[in-house]
């Protein structure tokens, strides 16, 4: 039992990432019918934006160490610079482009990701980094052998208090309705006097810094970064993001903790039924299929009469 | 128009290919002149630790061995080549050396499974390849061109079995192992016929993680949950580090045990002070008192900004020394003579031991098992092959350029180590392999 246990925190661990990155995913999704490819280098960028912004601080405030200060700096910081990043692709290289057919756009994007990668690989060095401990790593034990530690708490609690922050940026907030209405119609939107491509960049920015801040999290916990982080967790967490519907945000998030707790769970117990350790990442994959056969609109998606 | 493009197209295409092929063939006869070596690892990847410090131990070495007057008056050249960790890249750049650059030789690579990709293309040219640190056994099966100056996972694997049954006393392990690696997996193959075949241990649990994995809890629970004494994680750096961190988040008490694959300067920055308590074995140890081994210390930390050389540099350097040995005996790089004389090296002093290939061209050496407490690398104790390398050879066969210092064989008696108890069964083995042997009185703590 507490071995269940475990491994369900393990899982939703795990699946909390995947929807924090699966949220501007699917927020890009909603607003311009694009898959932001390079979004999983989003999360990576965020990432070593707050390795730097470690050291800086330990550097420069004298705040080496542990300590909740450096860890709310390196977080925020991170998450900062990861929007503008997420804002400079947006004008640089989709904006240019967006007025040509979607797949234009979805080149570009995996244009942008690949040059992304490669960048961070030829000027960091394409070896893994250990990233600062900014809590004091404890653990705490629940029953039996089950025990949460301190970075798992920290990963539950920011990335609840982010989805909340973001359910009422988009429902209570005058830019979250007007990104409501872009997502709706975007040429309405702009007869409405909506500036579009002003919610398009906010759009690109609150992804951006979301998947930031997944990185800084993720970074606690298991405390290696790399330039190519971002690709297999990146697209888990599009698969996510398809799971539960993609343009649905609820529905991110739904998707990023079953994916998550259905590949610890291969881990844990898919050796009982043949299924090797191994295949967790064929799960995910495989999640995806399953949905785009039986459910091709995610689990809280609704369908849509396609246009032609 | 667009036809005579598309002729000028074709035509320049087939001068480029046919320039390709007229090259392609790597001649067996020796050129004169200067000696091209090639160095070829990860300089770039996940594990380009490993690369980094095979390029600067085999650097060292064509450096010394250049400023002593060469190799009978010719000078060395190594020409470098990053896979970037991956066995694929691995055959490209061994291509690229052996056809392009002519090279006469290789050193390289330091995981299993890009050796065993690069291997072939080098037996099929002729080129004598040494590996000087990859351990699966497959690796100079594949040609007899093909040589290493390390020790091999049968041995290694045996190596922990016996430390953790008879010096932890563990009668329950669990495996954990990277099922990307060649490495990996023959070791804890090698690992579980010693503890429970010879040892009569067994193993609990065993997981799998894939190389490039960050998060290991659900593996780590499951090995928990089977309460295990030790848990064997036969990885390479990059993911121990994370392992072991995430091994102490769940509260897990048991030592990890390891190989030669996490000793790189970076696992400390990964793993941090969960490493402590951890064991592994490894070639050499940095701490041994030996005169040869402090002085290649203080040598390579003067040409590299104090960095301590790792197993991995220690190797490099005795693999491109090992290779001037030979090419100073065959008087040139002719491929089966130069073959040939590689294969009779016999007693060579390296740094990392006294290096003897045998008929499957491996070296026979003692292993060292270190324990990691406070980032460092802290010598615990010896333990050597059952069946030592010859003994017959006189030790004066060899002369190396680089190698005027003391002998290296500072030999203490067995006894001298205070767990000889544990490995006598082992202890039989030649009086040349039981160098680090004395190094356990300085260190132990």
């Amino acid at each position: 039992m507490d071995t269940f246990v475990q491994q369900l925190i393990n899982g939703l661990n795990v699946g909390a990432i995947y929807a924090l990155i699966a949220l501007g995913y699917t927020m890009v999704y909603g607003i311009l019918r694009l898959i932001n490819f390079a979004h999983g280098d989003i999360y990576m960028v965020g990432a070593f934006a707050g390795y730097g912004l470690a050291y800086f601080i330990a550097a420069k405030l004298g705040l080496a160490g542990p300590s909740w200060a450096g860890l709310l700096i390196v977080l925020v910081g991170a998450m900062i610079v990861a929007a503008l990043v997420g804002m400079a692709v947006e004008r640089f290289a989709y904006r240019p482009v967006r007025k040509y057919s979607r797949m234009t756009t979805l080149i570009t994007a995996i244009g942008v990701s690949l040059l992304i990668e490669n960048l961070f690989v030829a000027r960091y060095g394409g070896q893994g980094r250990g990233f600062p401990q900014l809590l004091q790593d404890d653990t705490y034990r629940l029953f039996g052998n089950a025990a949460i530690s301190k970075s798992q708490i920290l990963i539950f609690v920011v990335s609840i208090a982010l989805m909340l922050l973001l359910q009422w940026i988009i429902y209570k907030t005058k830019v979250g309705t007007a990104m409501r209405a872009v997502s709706f119609n975007l040429n309405s939107a702009k007869l409405m006097g909506i500036n579009t491509n002003l919610i398009i960049t906010f759009t690109f920015a609150l992804g951006s810094a979301l998947a930031a801040a997944a990185g800084v999290l993720t970074a606690q916990y298991s405390p290696t970064i790399d330039p190519l982080m971002g690709i297999t967790t990146g697209l888990k967490a599009f698969v996510a993001a398809v799971l539960g519907g993609i343009g649905n945000i609820p529905g991110a998030v739904l998707g990023g903790l079953l994916i998550g707790v259905a590949e610890t769970m291969v881990v844990g117990y898919g050796a009982n039924v043949g299924i090797a350790s191994t295949y967790r990442d064929a799960v995910a994959f495989a999640i995806l299929i399953l949905v785009l056969l039986l459910r091709p609109s995610g689990l809280l998606g609704s369908t849509v009469q396609e246009k032609v | 128009m667009r036809r005579t493009l598309i002729a000028l197209g074709l035509t320049a295409a087939l001068v480029a290919a046919s320039g390709c092929t007229s090259r392609s063939t790597n001649n067996c006869t020796d050129p004169g002149g200067v000696i091209k070596v090639g160095v070829y690892g990860d300089l770039t990847g996940q594990t380009s630790s490993f690369g980094q410090s095979t390029r600067n131990g085999s650097q060292m070495a064509a450096d010394e061995i250049n400023a002593a007057g060469g190799i009978n008056g010719r000078q060395v050249q190594l020409i470098l080549e990053d896979d970037q960790g991956e066995p694929g890249k691995a055959a490209t750049v061994v291509g690229k050396l052996v056809n392009q650059d002519q090279v006469r030789a290789l050193i390289g690579e330091v995981a299993s499974s890009n050796s065993i990709a690069a291997a072939p293309t080098a037996q099929e040219a002729k080129v004598p390849m040494i590996s000087p640190s990859s351990t699966n056994p497959k690796v100079t099966q594949i040609g007899d061109y093909i040589f290493r100056v390390c020790f091999i996972d049968p041995f290694q694997g045996e190596v922990m079995a016996k430390f953790a049954a008879n010096t932890l006393k563990a009668k329950r392990a669990a495996i954990l192992f990277d099922s990307n690696s060649d490495y990996s997996k023959g070791l804890i193959q090698f690992f579980k016929s010693s503890f429970v075949d010879k040892l009569s241990g067994t193993v609990v649990a065993e997981q799998a993680y894939a190389q490039r994995d960050r998060d290991f809890t659900g593996q780590l629970t499951q090995i928990r949950s089977a309460n295990p004494d030790v848990i064997y994680v036969p990885g390479y750096y990059q993911e121990v580090g994370v392992i072991a961190k995430q091994a102490k988040q769940l509260g897990i008490k048991a030592p990890l045990l390891g190989g030669d694959g996490w000793d790189s300067p970076q696992l400390w920055d990964l793993g941090g002070e969960a490493l402590n308590g951890s064991f592994i074995s490894n070639h050499y140890s940095v701490d041994d008192p030996s005169p040869v081994i402090q002085d290649f210390v203080k040598r390579y930390k003067a040409k590299y900004n104090g960095t301590a050389p790792d197993a991995l540099a220690a190797l490099a350097y005795d693999a491109m020394m090992v290779l001037a040995d030979a090419i100073k005996r065959a008087n040139g790089t002719e491929c089966a003579a130069l073959r040939d004389a590689i294969a009779q090296t016999k007693d060579f002093k390296g740094i990392t031991g006294v290096i003897s290939l045998n008929a499957d061209r491996n070296a026979v050496k003692p292993a060292v098992v270190l324990e990691l407490r406070d980032k460092r690398f802290v010598y615990k104790e010896t333990i050597n092959p059952d069946s030592g390398p010859g003994t017959t050879a006189s030790p004066a066969a060899s002369t190396s350029p680089a190698n005027t210092n003391a002998s290296p064989t500072a030999n203490s008696s067995p006894a001298g180590n205070t767990s000889g108890g544990n490995t006598s069964a082992a202890n039989k083995a030649a009086p040349n392999t039981m160098r680090n042997a004395n190094a356990g009185n300085m260190n132990k703590p």
